[in-house]
């Protein structure tokens, strides 16, 4: 590939002395024992890698399977890696004790319209703020950007009062509005405005001639390009809603409203401590599902998020 | 002057249209603008539901914490009365937000700390030509997409006095601490457990960064002499300089929002350790129904993370490395 390749670097050489059998021994013992350390090297690392990764596997895998062990089990000093007697009953009372069907679909289709909504509005603004030239462009942009210097957190009080005001407490309005239109999607308007920035003018040109309107040339050309960034929007969108805890927590009183993250803390037995083999089956469904999706569609995602124009 | 205006127009209409467009004809010019016209009304409505939203649920609701901050408002009560500056003034003297606002520095270094080295590290390891990497990325960046909660729910178990961790110890002799009922190791434990959760990410945005990274400079510092540290020194780092300042800002202004884990782990304790400031302003507002007083550490969390977005935008060019 590279002509002024350094000699030093043996690899070359080295699969020649495999293929040839006859180079020069002293040259060969060098670039050997070079070979040779760098392999040991390389042996280290994977086996820190290895290591380093106990926890961040480990607490998934130990979740997984003590959800089939009985509480004794669980509950053993030295934890098994492997329930001895695998079992579903904990399953069976994730569903007894609490409306966890419901509670799971109302996190679904809360992330599911929270993602299609904040994409549409990211797409749009991103796209006018990037490619549409009209007057006080910028000043807009400014107002939307403060979004980024608010965390949600900071708006928490004002915000209950709108929504206790318009009688919506305990309703799914607030966690569906708010972060379609709200601070939380400031940062995918952000991203995708630096996507369009990117996006080469030719092809809108052509859809010009072709003689598309504006919304023509969002709608059939850049939207649909622009569909690495909205990759990475509606996981970011999708993974966050998901996960939202405090909102749900103030907005929500009923257990048949609640989302999942607030569901997985209220399985505790009469005196407040946790039912854990209940609370871990509770746990592994809402996690291996995403847990699969993740897996099956790994490089796209990972593509994904480091194709945000977050590199700066 | 109304020359110099047409040739102006003129220059920037034919360098937009790319050369392949012939002249236009006077008449198009008009066209043109009432096309741009056009344009306007097609820009504000597609920035219209992103600037109405930031004005309802961001610009005005941050006013509207202002004005309440002003106020003595308790929401049982029904009581919402003007008190100028008394909320600010009992912040001053407030132990449990003073120690609100030291867990939340703790909370912060130690995160951002950790994890941008552990994801730096990470990133790096990662970048190597070695066995197995893809597997390893999959691996740490898989707490990423576990739900925040449950992951917290399933380090709660491990922490326990009689949990995993303790009992893996024990293998090895040792008799591990209550972690979450000692104060140093139960904000160590917050710490760590969402390092663990998040580190996967930063991981990713590194490793981006690391392979924009050209191979031909690094190879001339190779032929120059320079070891792995150098390179690393001289090269990557001044190189992904950018990403750095990036994730930077993300995660400190991440760690200040922490709350969930705190919830779940800790529920603040023990004492008030691992109360940090938006914990803090939870349990004024919605366990203590003091609205008035939690607008006023409100408005304070927002400065802070103010101040200190405004830091780093301010000193990245000392450290952040410019291709221009």
């Amino acid at each position: 590939m590279r002509t002024d390749a350094p000699l030093a670097d043996v690899d070359p050489i080295d699969t020649t002395t495999v293929v040839t059998g006859s180079a020069t021994p002293p040259h060969r013992v060098r670039a050997g024992s070079s070979r040779a350390k760098r392999r040991w090297i390389s042996i280290g690392l994977v086996v820190l890698l290895a290591v380093i990764s106990i926890p961040f596997v480990f607490p998934t895998w130990w979740m997984a399977t003590s959800s089939l062990k009985p509480m004794s089990e669980i509950l053993r000093k030295v934890p098994t890696l492997w329930p001895e007697n695998p079992s579903f009953d904990a399953y069976g009372e994730v569903f007894r004790l609490q409306p966890f069907a419901q509670q799971y679909w109302n996190s679904l289709y809360i992330a599911v319209i929270v993602t299609l909504g904040t994409l549409l509005v990211a797409a749009m603004a991103g796209y006018a703020f990037a490619r549409i030239r009209f007057p006080g462009a910028n000043a807009l942009f400014l107002v939307v950007l403060v979004g980024l210097l608010v965390p949600s957190e900071v708006t928490i009080v004002p915000l209950f009062r709108l929504v206790n005001g318009m009688g919506l407490i305990n309703t799914h309005w607030p966690l569906i509005v708010i972060p379609i239109f709200g601070a939380p999607a400031v940062l995918s308007i952000f991203i995708m405005r630096q996507f369009f920035l990117g996006l080469p003018t030719e092809l809108e040109e052509a859809g010009r001639m072709d003689g598309l309107g504006r919304w023509g040339i969002f709608w059939r050309i850049a939207f649909p390009l622009s569909r690495p960034a909205l990759a990475a929007v509606a996981i970011f969108t999708f993974l966050k809603s998901w996960n939202l805890y405090l909102e749900p927590i103030v907005y929500l009183s009923s257990k048949d409203m609640f989302t999942l993250p607030q569901a997985l803390t209220q399985y505790v037995d009469a005196y407040g401590g946790p039912m854990w083999n209940v609370q871990l089956a509770a746990t592994t469904l809402t996690v291996v599902p995403v847990l699969l999706v993740f897996l099956f569609a790994q490089k796209q995602f990972v593509q994904g998020l480091a194709h945000t124009g977050l590199k700066g | 002057m109304t020359t110099t205006a047409a040739s102006d127009a003129a220059e920037t209409t034919e360098r937009r249209g790319r050369a392949e467009r012939p002249p236009r004809p006077a008449g198009a010019h008009r066209r043109r603008a009432a096309a741009t016209r056009g344009d306007w009304i097609v820009g504000y409505t597609m920035v219209a539901p992103a600037v109405l939203g930031a004005l309802a649920f961001v610009i005005a609701p941050l006013f509207a914490v202002f004005w309440f901050s002003l106020h003595d408002w308790n929401v049982l009560a029904n009581t919402f009365v003007f008190s100028g500056t008394e909320n600010y003034e009992r912040m001053l003297s407030d132990q449990g937000l003073h120690d609100s606002l030291l867990a939340s520095l703790w909370f912060s270094i130690g995160l951002v700390v950790l994890n941008i080295t552990l994801a730096l590290f990470l990133a790096v390891l990662l970048n190597q030509k070695l066995p197995g990497t893809t597997t390893f990325r999959t691996f740490f960046f898989s707490p990423v997409v576990v739900s925040l909660v449950a992951w917290t729910i399933v380090w709660s178990f491990l922490l326990q006095a009689d949990g995993g961790i303790n009992g893996f110890l024990s293998l090895v002799g040792i008799d591990g601490p209550n972690w979450l009922r000692n104060d140093f190791t139960a904000m160590m434990s917050v710490i760590v457990v969402q390092v663990f959760k998040n580190v996967g990410m930063n991981m990713i945005l590194f490793l981006a960064a690391l392979q924009g990274v050209p191979e031909e400079i690094m190879e001339a510092a190779r032929i120059d002499g320079a070891g792995a540290w150098r390179r690393f020194r001289a090269i990557t780092l001044p190189m992904i300089s950018p990403t750095i300042l990036l994730v930077s800002i993300l995660t400190i202004v991440g760690s200040l929002e922490v709350f969930a884990q705190i919830a779940v782990l800790t529920g603040g304790g023990p004492g008030n350790s691992t109360t940090v400031l938006v914990y803090y302003l939870y349990q004024q507002a919605f366990r203590f129904n003091d609205f008035g007083y939690a607008s006023g550490i409100s408005v304070l969390l927002f400065i802070i993370v103010l101040i200190l977005t405004l830091i780093q935008w301010q000193t990245r060019k000392r450290w952040v490395f410019n291709e221009n």
